[in-house]
């Protein structure tokens, strides 16, 4: 356990010592002097800036839809459906998991394209697919990680003891109410807990970005080209940082709300 | 049944259009695995199972399926293992660093998987000066696979308590007899559930294996992303991925049939 | 007591691997620039050359642009592989690379053999230490490659050949036959009358696509004074680089994975764009109203070479595979489905289609030297100049990053 835990701290360590050295252009390979270019480049330069505001506005959006969506099927499961339909829908939540990411997230790529699937159903109505771009890169980000939403929330919703509704009811609050006032505060921790995935898996997403993302790019397409392609790991892992600090500080301010315990 | 009708009503609506949004992508997978033009057009202008009969005779998907079951099922072992004593570790005891040590215990499954593989490949290659293999793979995977093992149990001693194993030490078992006999029964379900989720996330896990694996070990993931790229393997592709969705069906009910509660079984927070 | 101890361990281990870890990470060999540069500015690392090619290892692990090693997967009528494997016995392992960037990452890893890099890729690799000198003299098929591809400045240092080349083309403007009317005849589609197709037009995704930007400028604003689209001072960039700002708002996605630009093609997503012949014949294969040419100001283009790992761990296999891609029936069958001019002209009486080499000018040294290579930008400018520090190829990362914003 200690070894494991070590040898992902080291990793991780060293990966942030990269980022302070420099890297020889032309050769690629890295030339270990030490000096802070490498963040000085990210915060100066106005595209670094933009690209995270960016990548964290989405994770914020895809959230939120993720949120927006999962409560009311997770209430549903929790609360309306009988056990042996309980089970079902557990099933029905968690097999999409097992279909692989990339599949999925081309098959997304199909809907969104000029004559894919999006476009036959919308016309009609005289609407047409979004087609490839931000728009695309949140749906599609928010159906991956649908059900990561879904089972921290459903979890959380069946802890709730069923006479907290009738009580509720009892004093008057309509079900409106007393899901505003009564449900959500509760069950916020287990909301807090599925956006820690949501937010995460958005922050660090390069290869969903590619596929449906027409022209745009994230984060997570900096580091990877970076790292990769233009072979500048010091770069890579500056940039790297910034998605670490943005998770330790969301994981800081989310402890106290007890939602690291609902994981 | 406590609910008002017209919310339960408006529940039902919303929760079948979820459902519909969930499986329509799936469908389409489906459907394309189906489709005579090698790139997916649509409306599909025909139908085949040509794709599936070359599926089944692949030998790049098959050897990729039995090294990801490998992966994971090494993966999920050695998470089992480690999550369990992580959580019999932090069970009782106050210290320092318990909050630090919860907090690492979930940072490679909150910090984005780019970084994690990045500080991992650049850890093996580069610092330790080990080739990639297929124990790279397993050890990356490891390192998210314990929090879900991890959750799992701490949340069913929560639940359960110490007090079946203090009896069993005041009644003379040795701590290895009281945990063969006492304490691994009473974690039996939990450890199921954290090996289910654990075996699921390793299967399907693209971005940090790609950085840990070396250029000939091909995982499920890999495999599928090679061949999305080639014209007659991407309709394979398809015939996989709809497979494995309702194979998947099998594990996912045999571990709800065997641990009880529904919630309790797969998010085991409690 | 040993649990307390634990997170005091884990803590002081850590601050121990972080000591470690600045001492330890480096990536390899630093090429040691000591002495006097050579014509490209650099001296390159002392790797022993191969001086015999001993047994044959069983594999090789090829990295190659997507259809220089087709192996039947794809398309169960072109397979060029399996002889050789018949042949030799060495088991080919192929893995495919989207951009030259991409290459040379991935032989740094050590893990593959031999590597058709294009001259954006090829210095960099000798340079880095990542390749070997190659001894033409074990080659078979060497004499049968045109001269004007052999000793050039991006395959050879001083003399000494880094690899042997594969073959050379340009890029091509591929458009919709159907959508696209009139017919483009110059890179102004994509560029300055790229609005008429907004949102459906497509460029690689690349940085060495700034020189297609480049090569445009050369044409239309000549008092630039760009001469080589790959030597551009900061100004030159910058101009390249707000064409290509203008560019983006017109662009429906960039490519790098060519299947993604065939579908894109089949669907319509892409009206017009940069291509390669063979994502030109697959999607013509398909069905799809396209059709791709180069144009009146010329292109960009490649002229790759195979060049052997200096951590090769099948270095007979990887001669082997050298020598058969290069001989007349390989080349003859790699140039006609990608679509490019073989180097090996002994391959022209073997094509299925008898005009081939003359179509794609195999043999015409003149034309081909009308074709500006991908060559890595460096800070000694490749036009000569000297008066000015020219833009590398980090600089045209952080351009391109900024670009597509």
């Amino acid at each position: 356990m200690l070894w494991l835990g070590v040898a992902y701290l080291g990793a991780l360590a060293a990966l942030l010592v990269t980022s302070l050295w420099t890297q020889n252009d032309f050769t690629g390979n890295i030339e270990r002097s030490w000096n802070l270019d490498n963040f000085r480049d990210l915060f100066t330069i106005g595209v670094y800036r933009t690209i995270t505001l960016r990548t964290i506005g989405i994770a914020a959006l895809v959230t939120v839809v993720d949120a927006v969506l999962a409560f009311p099927i997770a209430l549903f499961m929790a609360k309306v459906a009988s056990p042996r339909w309980q089970r079902l829908l557990v099933i029905a939540v968690l097999m999409p998991l097992w279909a692989s990411y990339l599949v999925k997230a081309y098959a997304w790529r199909g809907m969104l394209s000029s004559d894919g699937l999006l476009q036959s159903v919308l016309s009609p109505f005289g609407l047409g697919t979004p087609g490839y771009g931000l728009p695309a890169t949140t749906m599609t980000l928010a159906y991956l990680w649908l059900p990561y939403m879904i089972l921290p929330i459903y979890a959380g919703l069946e802890r709730l003891p069923d006479s907290l509704f009738e009580a509720s009811a009892d004093l008057g609050a309509g079900s409106w109410t007393t899901l505003r006032r009564v449900v959500l505060p509760m069950v916020f921790p287990a909301f807090v807990a599925g956006s820690i995935f949501t937010f995460s898996l958005t922050m660090g997403d390069y290869i969903a970005v590619k596929i449906v993302g027409g022209t745009s790019q994230l984060l997570g397409n900096v580091v990877y080209d970076n790292q990769g392609a233009a072979n500048n790991l010091p770069f890579a892992a500056a940039v790297a940082t910034v998605p670490i600090v943005v998770m330790l500080a969301y994981l800081a301010a989310v402890r106290r709300t007890g939602a690291l315990e609902q994981l | 049944m406590r609910l008002p009708g017209g919310l339960r009503l408006s529940l039902w609506v919303i929760t079948v259009v979820v459902l519909v949004v969930i499986y329509v992508p799936l469908l389409l997978v489906l459907l394309n695995s189906f489709n005579t033009n090698r790139t997916f057009a649509w409306p599909p202008p025909g139908f085949t199972t040509h794709w599936w009969s070359l599926a089944w005779h692949s030998d790049g998907a098959r050897s990729a399926l039995w090294t990801s079951t490998r992966v994971a099922v090494a993966a999920t072992a050695m998470a089992l293992v480690l999550g369990t004593l992580a959580a019999m570790a932090l069970r009782r005891t106050r210290f320092f660093g318990r909050n630090v040590v919860s907090l690492l215990i979930i940072l490679p499954i909150a910090l984005p998987g780019i970084v994690t593989g990045l500080a991992f490949q650049n850890g093996f290659r580069t610092i330790l000066g080990i080739d990639l293999s297929l124990w790279t793979i397993v050890i990356a995977h490891t390192t998210f696979c314990i929090v879900t093992v991890f959750n799992n149990v701490q949340a069913r001693f929560q639940r359960l308590g110490g007090n079946l194993e203090q009896a069993s030490m005041d009644l003379g078992a040795g701590p290895f007899t009281t945990f063969r006999l006492i304490t691994l029964p009473m974690l039996r379900s939990a450890l199921l559930a954290g090996g289910l989720l654990s075996f699921g996330l390793s299967f399907d896990e693209i971005v940090v294996t790609q950085f840990t694996a070396s250029s000939t070990d091909r995982t499920l993931p890999i495999w599928i992303f090679e061949n999305l790229f080639r014209p007659n393997q991407a309709p394979i592709v398809n015939c996989v991925a709809a497979a494995l969705v309702l194979f998947s069906a099998v594990p996912i009910y045999l571990a709800q049939r065997l641990s009880g509660s529904a919630a309790e079984a797969i998010t085991g927070a409690r | 007591m040993r649990k307390a101890s634990r997170g005091l361990t884990a803590v002081a281990s850590a601050v121990l691997l972080l000591g470690v870890a600045a001492c330890g990470t480096d990536s390899g060999s630093d090429g040691k620039s000591s002495g006097a540069p050579g014509g490209q500015g650099f001296t390159p690392p002392d790797i022993p050359m191969q001086k015999s090619i001993g047994p044959m290892e069983g594999q090789v692990n090829i990295l190659a642009w997507p259809g220089y090693a087709e192996d039947g997967s794809n398309d169960a009528t072109v397979d060029w592989v399996t002889p050789f494997e018949t042949a030799t016995g060495c088991q080919a392992n192929v893995k495919y690379f989207a951009t030259s960037d991409e290459a040379v990452q991935l032989m740094k890893s050590g893990e593959y053999d031999v590597v058709s890099a294009s001259g954006d890729a090829t210095l960099r690799l000798i340079a880095g230490g990542d390749v070997a000198p190659v001894n033409t003299d074990l080659l078979k098929n060497y004499g049968g490659i045109e001269s004007f591809l052999k000793n050039q400045p991006f395959n050879s240092v001083d003399g000494q050949m880094y690899g042997v080349p594969h073959g050379w083309g340009a890029n091509l403007l591929m458009y919709n036959t159907e959508k696209v009317n009139p017919a483009p005849t110059s890179w102004a589609a994509v560029f300055d009358d790229a609005s008429q197709y907004a949102g459906k037009v497509t460029a690689y995704d690349s940085p060495i696509y700034i020189a297609d930007a480049a090569l445009y400028l050369m044409n239309t604003q000549p008092d630039l004074g760009i001469k080589d689209p790959y030597a551009l001072d900061k100004d030159q960039l910058a101009a390249a680089v707000d064409l290509l700002k203008k560019q983006k708002d017109n662009i429906s996605e960039y490519w790098s994975d060519y299947l993604k630009e065939v579908q894109a093609f089949e669907n319509g997503d892409s009206l017009v764009g940069t291509t390669w012949q063979v994502i030109a014949s697959l999607a013509e294969s398909d069905g799809a109203p396209v059709k791709a040419f180069l144009p009146s100001e010329g292109s960009t283009g490649w002229s790759d070479t195979w060049m052997i790992s200096s951590k090769a761990k099948n270095p007979n296999c990887g001669y082997a595979w050298m020598d058969y891609i290069t001989s007349p029936q390989a080349q003859a069958a790699v140039a006609e489905y990608f679509g490019e001019a073989p180097a090996n002209t002994g391959a022209c009486e073997l094509t299925t289609d008898p005009t081939f080499c003359d179509t794609y000018h195999a043999k015409d040294a003149a034309f081909a030297k009308q074709i500006h290579y991908w060559t890595t930008p460096i800070e000694q400018c490749l036009d000569g100049r000297t008066d000015v520090k020219c833009t590398d190829y980090g600089d045209w990362t952080t351009a391109w990053t900024e670009i597509k914003g």
